[in-house]
């Protein structure tokens, strides 16, 4: 199976209007000694097969684990009606809209994101999005960089270390100087961010909420940036946002996050939504595609990709960043998701996951031998201190039918005993209880 | 059309979550929360699904115009694919539960579907190893890039330079800045070759790498390819393989065989996943033995009792280039795409591919400057330099096209050719369908002569006329803004 239409009959007349013999004729200019030496590929097989393999396949992963794991990406509901939207194929096999005037239902779908993206952070603009939370974040580092024309970046080690590695290797050929301050008790440590803040400094990068699910206010700690000329980025959870102080409202110059969370699968780590926003004055610095509001000829309103004199078809090595594709189709979930949501829906939702992580720390009081950390507040993900080695503990509790969360000992040096777990609002009372029963029994 | 948010009501509702059944509710306390709710609209579910639906209508898609948008390979995108990639396994699954103690048995599904796509990938391209992390082909260009340069590293070489030559895609010199490298551009000689004259004069033992396209994107096949590779290779180079244009090679030739280092693939073009708008794509890379080491990390291996499991032991590693195993539901449908295509299938898609291309280019060449006139490969660039001369530029008969239902070629690119026309029709096209196309590209070469005023009015078909790109850029609205 090719998908080829072409009958013998076609091939036939097609190669006589060109001119040749043969179809091997049109390869003429591939040296005979450059031809493929081998080509050990399994015959095809139909779709009946290929289905049932893949199915079989599908089965070998253990998706009935009830999951208390984030660290970064969690299990959201996701309703049937994005689904039915991504899945209407004028959408999904249009490339990007590079034509307008028969393009305008993506340009359009692409400014209410960009729109619904400025709304959830509190900033001016966003782009069309990129690959996901990691590479918006390196993104959003390299424009600080640009921006100040300076190049040392102060992180908060409250980043998911994922994310803190993948700045790391993109930028081990750059010299980018890098200091990580500490978390003390749950939240950054202003007396460290002080200490190294000066003007080298191109910007401080925060995480909100935290690694260990800790919330903060950053007001002050951006105000302080500022004065040392220096942006402040945050790397944020959409989904907290209907309850959290915006980067907006802290004073942020960036956000950037994994969007993930609005209506996008788990999917095994990808595809996922990079999202980004920024204020007014940094626009030209951002990286990717940009769906602006225009007139047509007859001055209607239409909707054009915009400001790609930043962009590397036109700029080459002097452009804002490499980036060609992105993540649209997942910007449109997120888009048709907070639209099914809501304004209500959205606080809901966010409500919904705050509460019910505050109940299941209450139950966990229940147990006498593991202590919930509760110096700072949480949204929808804490840390636990057990008193056994915390990966031995996912490892019973899998047995038992539980992703119970994530051992913090696999990224924090002297934490092996530490458990992070995530409730989001699709863990029902009797989920979460049954959770510290069988907690209770493995310890 | 309305703008979603144009068709908010308060207090509908398109979703709700119910009553939340744990408790007594608790409040976050003040100080964390925002004190300006998000502005966003408020619908019924109904409204949502008419907006975007009717939205989805106004837009040019492989499954309702023929697309022949060059270098962006726009075939058909089969959908047993989709269904492959909706089964409820693959979806759900938490990217780190196989790094949890005890949970790699239970993700042997996707670790197998990534493991045996790795290999197909191999032997496909004649290269050792593949990572499959990168996102998209940019993203794979720069993760490619960054393994050059950890591999001239390790040997303890300096070298600052990429080479690409002048017909390369943007992403390439992009990717080589971006990764830290200044960039040489050779220029094309009057034979749409790169010069090599130049390119031997500019090659030294500072030069990390040669960025090319093969074919290139004229749609060309350099006879010569050889004969670079070797002299890079000579200097201490590496020879990067821009995957782009892959369609055309498959089954005939490999990038391996002709010696190139490191090669990255488009899965969102050759291997027929969707391109979603704009993305997610699919961008893994290739590479040859001695550059093996330094992929990103985890790698997925075999187990000697058939199990898979993720390896993050290997030292000289550049690290994390995405937060797990890269796009997996992209990586999925390009596995299913080569099972059921298999051997025959894919060698098919580079005969027809180059078919429908050549085809195109005989039926068209007299009426459309040809700059380079030679036999194509998966597609056929001609220049709108004649239609100019009656003042009909590419983009007017894009306009044209577009009223006729046709999307349009690439325009403007490579940026070597003026008034670039550059047509891909890819092999799931029908004879009738490029026939169709043709015959309009003949109207529009005679029209430009007859009525040009008639191209240059184009689109009057469609929901918007031409739109003004200037005002856009010049007074940027970027996102809808609440009337307070």
């Amino acid at each position: 199976m090719s998908f080829v239409p072409h009958t013998q009959e076609d091939i036939k007349q097609m190669l006589e209007a060109i001119g040749v013999s043969s179809i091997d004729e049109l390869f003429r200019d591939i040296p005979l000694g450059l031809r493929a030496k081998s080509f050990n590929i399994p015959a095809g097989r139909p779709e009946f097969e290929v289905t049932q393999i893949l199915h079989k396949l599908s089965l070998k992963n253990g998706i009935g684990l009830i999951n208390f794991v984030g660290a970064g990406f969690y299990d959201h509901f996701i309703p049937a009606a994005v689904d039915a939207i991504a899945g209407r194929s004028e959408f999904y096999t249009a490339y990007t809209p590079y034509q307008p005037e028969c393009s305008q239902g993506w340009l359009q779908a692409i400014y209410e994101y960009q729109t619904i993206i400025c709304q959830l952070t509190g900033l001016d603009v966003s782009n069309a999005s990129l690959y996901d939370g990691g590479t918006a974040l390196f993104e959003a580092m390299m424009m600080a960089i640009r921006e100040t024309g300076r190049n040392k970046i102060i992180l908060d080690s409250g980043i998911n270390l994922i994310y803190r590695t993948m700045l790391y290797t993109y930028t081990s050929n750059l010299s980018i100087e890098f200091v990580e301050i500490p978390v003390v008790h749950g939240q950054s440590s202003r007396k460290d961010l002080f200490k190294h803040l000066d003007n080298k400094t191109a910007a401080v990068i925060f995480q909100n909420p935290n690694f260990f699910g800790a919330v903060d206010d950053y007001s002050d700690a951006v105000n302080e940036v500022h004065k040392f000329g220096a942006l402040a980025i945050a790397s944020v959870y959409p989904v907290s946002l209907g309850l959290l102080k915006t980067p907006g409202e802290m004073g942020f110059d960036i956000a950037t996050g994994e969007g993930q969370s609005l209506g996008i699968p788990l999917s095994f780590g990808g595809p996922y939504l990079g999202f980004m926003s920024a204020k007014n004055e940094l626009v030209r610095q951002m990286p990717g595609r940009i769906v602006g509001l225009t007139v047509d000829s007859q001055g209607s309103r239409g909707f054009v990709l915009t400001l790609q004199t930043r962009e590397q078809h036109i700029r080459r090595q002097r452009a804002t960043s490499n980036i060609c594709s992105n993540e649209a189709l997942c910007a449109l979930r997120a888009v048709v998701f907070v639209s099914l949501l809501g304004r209500d829906g959205l606080v809901e939702l966010a409500e919904h996951n705050y509460q019910k992580a505050e109940f299941a720390k209450e139950q966990l009081l229940r147990l006498k031998s593991v202590e919930v950390k509760r110096s700072s507040a949480t949204f929808n993900e804490f840390t636990v201190f057990l008193p056994c080695n915390a990966d031995k503990v996912v490892e019973r509790m899998i047995e038992k039918g539980f992703a119970c969360g994530f051992p913090l000992g696999r990224f924090y040096k002297g934490m092996d005993n530490y458990l992070l777990v995530a409730v989001t609002e699709k863990r029902t009372k009797e989920e979460i209880i049954a959770f510290i029963d069988n907690l209770k029994k493995v310890l | 059309m309305k703008l979603i948010f144009e068709k908010h009501k308060d207090g509908r509702r398109g979703f709700s979550y119910g009553s939340n059944c744990v408790l007594e509710a608790k409040l976050l306390p003040r100080k964390y929360c925002r004190a300006k709710a998000a502005i966003l609209p408020s619908l019924s579910e109904l409204d949502v699904v008419r907006h975007y639906t009717n939205l989805s209508r106004l837009n040019f898609s492989v499954d309702t115009n023929f697309y022949p948008l060059g270098s962006c390979t726009m075939k058909y995108n089969p959908k047993f694919t989709e269904k492959v990639a909706s089964f409820e396994g693959f979806l759900q699954l938490h990217p780190l539960l196989p790094q949890l103690s005890g949970g790699g048995k239970l993700a042997q599904g996707s670790l197998e579907v990534l493991y045996e796509t790795e290999k197909l990938l191999c032997e496909i391209t004649a290269m050792s190893a593949f990572t499959m992390q990168p996102l998209a082909g940019a993203h794979g260009e720069l993760t490619g890039v960054m393994l050059i340069a950890a591999y001239h590293k390790d040997k303890g070489s300096r070298r600052k330079y990429v080479i690409v030559p002048d017909s390369s895609h943007g992403t390439n010199p992009a990717s080589a800045a971006i990764a830290g490298y200044q960039v040489k551009v050779i220029p094309t000689g009057p034979d749409g070759y790169m010069d090599l004259a130049e390119f031997k004069k500019e090659l030294s033992d500072e030069v990390a790498a040669v960025m090319l396209t093969c074919p290139d994107t004229l749609g060309i096949f350099n006879p010569r390819i050889k004969e670079i590779t070797d002299l890079a290779h000579k200097a201490g180079a590496l020879m990067y393989y821009d995957g782009a244009n892959l369609n055309a090679m498959l089954g005939k030739c490999r990038p391996g065989d002709i010696g190139f280092d490191v090669v990255h693939l488009n899965l969102h073009k050759t291997f027929a996943t969707p391109h979603g708008g704009g993305g997610p794509g699919a961008g893994p890379v290739g590479v040859s033995e001695k550059l093996a080491e330094f992929l990103p990390i985890s790698r997925v291996v075999k187990r000697s009792d058939g199990s898979y499991a993720l390896d993050y032991n290997y030292h000289k590693s550049i690290g994390y280039i995405a937060p797990f195993y890269g796009n997996f539901g992209v990586i999925l449908k390009a596995y299913a795409y080569m099972l059921i295509l298999g051997k025959e299938g894919l060698t098919k898609v580079a005969e027809i591919a180059v078919l429908n291309a050549n085809y195109c280019q005989a039926k068209l060449k007299d009426w459309y400057d040809l700059p380079f006139s030679k036999n194509c490969m998966h597609e056929c660039v001609f220049s709108a330099a004649r239609q100019v001369k009656y003042g009909v530029h590419a983009i007017d008969i894009a306009k044209y096209l577009i009223d006729k239902g046709f999307h349009p070629p690439t325009i403007y690119f490579p940026l070597i050719v003026s008034e670039a026309l550059m047509i891909e029709p890819t092999e799931t096209e029908s004879k009738e369908t490029i026939d169709a196309f043709i015959d309009t590209m003949i109207e529009i070469a005679r029209l430009a002569k007859e009525n040009p005023s008639l191209i240059k009015q184009a689109p009057l078909n469609m929901p918007v006329k031409r739109l003004d790109e200037v005002r856009a850029a010049r007074d940027p609205d970027l996102s809808w803004k609440p009337k307070i």
